[in-house]
């Protein structure tokens, strides 16, 4: 397949711009690039969900349309999305079977034998009986696999398929792909993680901000070395600019004995497809940023929102300072200091419709100088807006524009304005950097940094290794729901910290 | 097209459109429209006792209005203001003629009118426990909790509230001269006023007031509502409260401002008419008036021209609901040429 | 006792159950059609409206109560087509299109029974006997259980055949894929519009039919306004019975049973208030409502429409 000159706009954004990436079967294509560089919306034309502005596909040398997830069924393309697209109360086998069409009869019988079929393919083993909720996240990719594969197999896209899985589960995945792939299947590999495009792609496109930066054929990557490939990569995608981890952002001095956070036997009930969490026990120092590790889906968000008050603890203490803030709703322990930095900045962390300078004050409603006697001080929220603008440099039209026309970057930076406000002595960071450009993870890292050394506290909640070993003092790792270790931040701290987050057990 | 105009357009634009498809209809129902909008027109807005039942009419439906606002800007559906004005009439009937005897005159409209808050908002406290702590789906318990008090208003007129002297099932009649006071040697009772004020006053804690951003914050996203600190499940017992009091209150106002008695059968059904209209409005407290007047002179003034034109007044009914059709297109349109723009 | 289980007593309660439960058992069933593929249908009320005039202005001009019951499908199917372009086709506010069609359909009833009945009054002869041989001889239960018009069997029959539906054909897996996650539906290639239309006009349909019945079976003529909240109780019946049409039937014979008890009794001599006994229906939900409101088992994508690749 060959997609050509694709040009895709949307409002505000150029998501594509004149890209070409061709398809060959037996080969795995991996498309690498940051967050926004365009690779989900170009595969969202192979898959029939978008359409080009400009620009043709043409399979076998002939234009084909694909107007929509049929018609890409139909040309033999399976796509297996970043977010599980199985229904979570059926079954494996009535997923599967979605799609038929309604005048037949359902065919259980057709629908294992092809089930079986597929299963040899991959090399897996699949329980039809199954409620598809109750899987393991690396059990439901495969299912997804399968289904993409199920009319017939020529391409298969995949959109960042490692992000929610285990090492143990990549390496199945890796297993799976490779086995297709030497079965014939041309394969389409979205990822922004570099060392997967070196285990699993043939051949490497590179993205940057919607515009294909870089192209390497597979001869070419076969005779390069890991690192001389890595090198290249790194350098089509950044220019010469140093790696972000260069820069050390650790503590010069240590942080002092004074404890800010102490957290005892935290427990919470898990609930559907959600972790509990198992008897955490920590101390934060003042001045301290403690990172917390592991794969996501293994209790971070729980941890996280049972600290700020979101999520009732079922057993243990959270003491802020000295003082027990356990019965203490969200409201409580803001007010006494402890700020939470969702990483849903969206859905829970601002109101969209709402302006900037509200989202700013959106803590405090209710509260002086914001609001006397109940009434509210538009001047005041203002003037403040005004002030945390300039401070935080945030990038906006107005104070008053809605929120969520701002970029990504810039509602971070409103947030993080909003949480560092108002005598701030510990703040929860959920994945802080995500979805963010360079330029603006580094300024984010070295924020944190700052607000640490000015005394404020932080729990840095992250799934990027390096962004841990380059802000954290120490560094906890979550496992199903429990603090499996905490490693002090040094030379071998990466290795240590991997294994935990592995095996659960150094 | 300036924003303050294109607001306008957007809230017009139904009811003229309405208003002619209206017209449509009545030509194919071989009526003459003209006519009829005129003479809607002649009974209410170009006569001095019209304008005043209009006045009349709109303090009732003010007040569910205000109702309406309070929580529909919170996110909430109660759509058992039906029931919750009901009930509260009723009491208020049954009890007014009593108190206005034994209390001093302005003490016992105020006990009245803390009755019948106090009746609706009780009434609302089944479905606001079960939305506030289980999360249960308001649209259906206070539906419910409507029909429930149709018939329980019915049984207590038949029985413990009726007037045993009168064989028609009705309460005790509240005498003429008890009744709210009329302003200057109008139709207009001092009820109209309070309606009036009320949701004027709706309207500024809701957009001026922290306590109002709370319930805007909560309606617009629960979980940003949590996760800055609200106390949800208690801003929705608050809301259902409020929300409830009003309707109560708009029952009280019209038995006290204009009935005075309360017959088995009665149910002016209101609530559900009243919805579009605050829709219309976009929940903005002054734009509703204007829209509850609309309606007002609609239904005064079509009673009568519809009458003259040999149709049953339910053409209102149409009407109405071809505004809500238009509307949510309206506003569809302009959401995405939005978008596109 | 006696006086319960005397044949006066019986034929009045079962007819009048069976007459209540009917257009409850058809609307529901409809609606929770509706809501499995995600479609939360207020417009109900209007739908059974149009289908009971229909129903009863074509069975009085041609004399046939087959017509009948088929003009007020096809009425009931002509309101369900709004609701699909308002909610289905576009992506308005399903709650607020629900009142208004439910508000425009109880005007235009009236207005239409108005124009054309309202000098006449008309009322449509009696039914035409059904009587089931032998099972209709039964004493006591046969005089009014088995002489019963053949759509009230073929309504039963229904609930086996939605529930099959449901459970055993790719039909019911796309239906519950519509309402529990569109995306996956859409992704596996079915349209969305497409089967969200197909269950909003079977639920026009059977909504129709609900009303045809309670107009020419249930009280043999047309009064506006008369399905009288029927629609919002089908409604409700839908929301709590989680997807399961045996569960329509057991809350619709439930409030059927209520509702006529109030007649039934008073045939039987005993003095409940009629607004009492009327009242349990509601009180009922209510204390379901309580206990199991927690766990409600309503599709996830109710209510909201389905906009593909939306960022």
């Amino acid at each position: 397949m060959r997609l050509s000159g694709i040009t895709k706009r949307f409002p505000g954004v150029v998501a594509n711009d004149d890209v070409t990436v061709e398809l060959f079967p037996g080969e795995v294509h991996a498309l690498l690039g940051e967050n926004g560089a365009g690779k989900s919306t170009l595969i969202g034309m192979l898959a029939g969900v978008q359409r080009p502005d400009a620009g043709t596909i043409s399979v076998r040398g002939e234009a084909v349309a694909i107007t929509s997830p049929r018609e890409a069924i139909r040309l033999g393309i399976g796509t297996v999305y970043q977010h599980a697209t199985l229904v979570p109360n059926m079954t494996v086998a009535e997923n599967l079977m979605l799609g038929q069409s309604w005048w037949r009869p359902m065919r259980r019988d057709a629908m294992l034998a092809r089930l079986a079929e597929i299963s040899v393919l991959l090399g897996v083993q699949t329980d039809p009986d199954a409620v598809a909720g109750t899987l393991s996240l690396g059990q439901q990719q495969q299912i997804e696999i399968m289904k993409a594969l199920w009319r017939g197999e020529r391409v298969l896209v995949l959109d960042e398929p490692t992000s929610m899985l285990t090492p143990q589960g990549v390496r199945e995945f890796g297993e799976v792909v490779m086995r297709l792939r030497d079965a014939g299947l041309a394969i389409v590999f979205v990822t922004h993680k570099l060392n997967e495009v070196l285990e699993f792609g043939d051949r490497v496109s590179i993205l940057k901000l919607g515009r294909l930066v870089g192209h390497i054929a597979p001869e070419r990557l076969r005779a390069m070395t890991p690192g001389d490939a890595t090198a290249q990569i790194i350098d089509m995608m950044f220019g010469r600019e140093p790696k972000p981890n260069d820069i050390g952002l650790r503590r010069a001095t240590p942080p002092d004995g004074a404890v800010a956070l102490t957290v005892e036997g935290l427990c919470t009930a898990p609930e559907a497809r959600q972790q509990g969490l198992s008897d955490i026990g920590f101390a934060l120092r003042v001045g301290e940023v403690f990172g917390i590790a592991g794969v996501d889906g293994n209790g971070q968000k729980q941890l996280a929102e049972a600290l700020a008050g979101q999520l009732r603890a079922s057993a243990g203490r959270v003491l802020l300072g000295g003082q027990d803030v356990t019965v203490l709703g969200v409201a409580g322990r803001q007010r006494l200091g402890l700020r939470y930095l969702t990483d849903d900045r969206l859905g829970e962390g601002t109101v969209g419709a709402y302006s900037v300078g509200l989202n700013l004050v959106l803590k405090q409603v209710g509260e002086a100088p914001f609001w006397r006697r109940g009434l509210t001080d538009e001047a005041a929220i203002q003037a403040h807006a005004e002030s945390m603008i300039t401070r935080y440099d945030i990038r906006t039209p107005s104070a008053e524009t809605p929120i969520a026309r701002l970029s990504g970057g810039n509602i971070q930076k409103a947030l993080f304005g909003r949480e560092m406000s108002n005598g701030p002595r510990v703040v929860i960071y959920n994945k802080p950097t995500y979805g963010l450009d360079l330029a603006n993870i580094r300024l984010s890292r070295q924020r944190i940094r700052e607000a640490a050394d000015a005394g404020v506290a932080g729990l840095l909640i992250s799934t990027e290794l390096d962004e841990l070993l380059e802000l954290c003092d120490r560094i906890g790792v979550m496992y199903r729901g429990r603090l499996v270790g905490i490693v002090e931040n040094g030379p071998d701290a990466g290795p240590r910290i991997g294994q935990l987050m592995v095996a659960g057990s150094a | 097209m300036r924003a303050r105009s294109r607001d306008a357009l957007r809230a017009l634009a139904p009811i003229i459109l309405a208003l002619l498809l209206g017209g449509v209809i009545l030509a194919a129902l071989g009526r003459d429209p003209i006519l009829f909008y005129t003479r809607v027109l002649n009974r209410t807005v170009f006569n001095a006792s019209g304008l005043q039942e209009v006045a009349v009419l709109m303090a009732p439906l003010l007040l569910i209005a205000a109702s309406l606002i309070v929580c529909f800007r919170a996110g909430l559906w109660n759509l058992g203001t039906d029931g919750q004005f009901l009930l509260a009439a009723v009491f208020v009937s049954a009890y007014g003629p009593a108190l206005v005897v034994a209390l001093p005159y302005w003490v016992a409209i105020c006990a009245l009118m803390l009755l019948a808050a106090g009746v609706a908002a009780a009434w609302a406290a089944l479905p606001a426990l079960l939305r506030a702590w289980h999360g249960v789906n308001e649209i259906i318990s206070t539906l419910m909790m409507s029909f429930l008090a149709f018939s329980l208003s019915a049984f207590l007129v038949k029985t413990y509230f009726g007037d045993p002297e009168n064989t028609v099932p009705q309460t005790l009649v509240l005498p003429v001269e008890d009744r709210l006071p009329r302003i200057a040697e109008s139709l207009v009772h001092v009820g109209v006023v309070f309606a009036v004020l009320a949701v004027l006053v709706v309207h500024l804690v809701m957009t001026r007031t922290a306590f109002g951003l709370r319930l805007r914050i909560v309606g617009h996203n629960p979980r940003a509502a949590e996760h800055v600190g609200l106390h949800v499940p208690r801003l929705t017992l608050a809301v259902f409260g409020i929300s409830a009091a009003l309707a109560g209150l708009g029952g009280a106002i019209e038995i006290l401002g204009v009935r005075g008695v309360v017959r088995a059968d009665w149910h002016p059904g209101f609530g559900l008419l009243v919805v579009p209209l605050v829709f219309l409005a976009r929940f903005h407290g002054v734009a509703v008036i204007g829209f509850v007047a609309f309606f007002a002179v609609l239904t005064i003034g079509g009673e009568s021209a519809a009458r003259r034109a040999d149709l049953p007044n339910h053409f209102l009914l149409v009407m109405m609901a071809m505004i809500l059709g238009i509307l949510a297109l309206v506003d569809h349109l302009a959401a995405r040429a939005k978008e596109r723009g | 006792m006696d006086t319960l289980l005397t044949t006066a007593f019986m034929t009045a309660f079962i007819a009048g159950t069976i007459a209540a439960t009917l257009p409850l058992l058809l609307a529901g069933l409809g609606e929770q059609m509706s809501e499995k593929a995600g479609v939360l249908n207020l417009g109900l009320e209007g739908m059974m409206l149009v289908g009971a005039f229909a129903g009863f202005a074509v069975a009085l001009e041609s004399g046939s109560f087959t017509l009948g019951f088929l003009a007020g499908i096809a009425g009931g199917m002509a309101v369900a087509a709004l609701m699909v372009l308002a909610c289905v086709v576009l992506p308005l506010n399903q709650i607020v299109i629900g009142i208004g069609i439910t508000l425009g359909m109880q005007g235009a009833t009236s207005l239409a029974h108005h124009v054309m009945y309202s000098e006449s009054y008309p009322r449509l002869p009696r039914q035409p006997e059904f009587a089931v041989p032998l099972l209709s001889e039964i004493p006591v239960l046969g005089a009014s259980l088995f002489t019963q018009n053949p759509v009230v069997w073929l309504s039963f029959a229904l609930v086996a055949v939605m529930a099959w539906l449901y459970r055993a054909t790719n039909i019911g897996l796309n239906l519950s894929a519509a309402g529990e996650k569109p995306a996956a539906l859409d992704l596996a290639g079915v349209g969305i519009t497409l089967t969200r239309s197909a269950a909003v006009l079977t639920t026009g349909a059977l909504a129709g039919l609900a009303g045809a019945y309670m107009a020419n079976i249930g009280a043999g003529l047309f009064v506006p306004f008369m399905t009288n909240g029927a629609g919002f109780m089908a409604i409700v019946l839908a929301m709590l019975a989680r997807g399961r049409p045996g569960w329509v039937l057991g809350g619709a014979l439930l409030v059927g049973v209520a509702t006529s008890l109030t007649t039934a009794l008073q045939v039987a001599g005993l003095n409940i208030p009629t607004d009492l006994v009327q009242m349990l229906p509601f009180i009922m939900i209510m204390i379901v409502l309580t206990i199991f409101g927690r766990r409600a088992g309503l599709p996830a994508a109710l209510g909201h429409p389905y906009l593909r690749g939306a960022r």
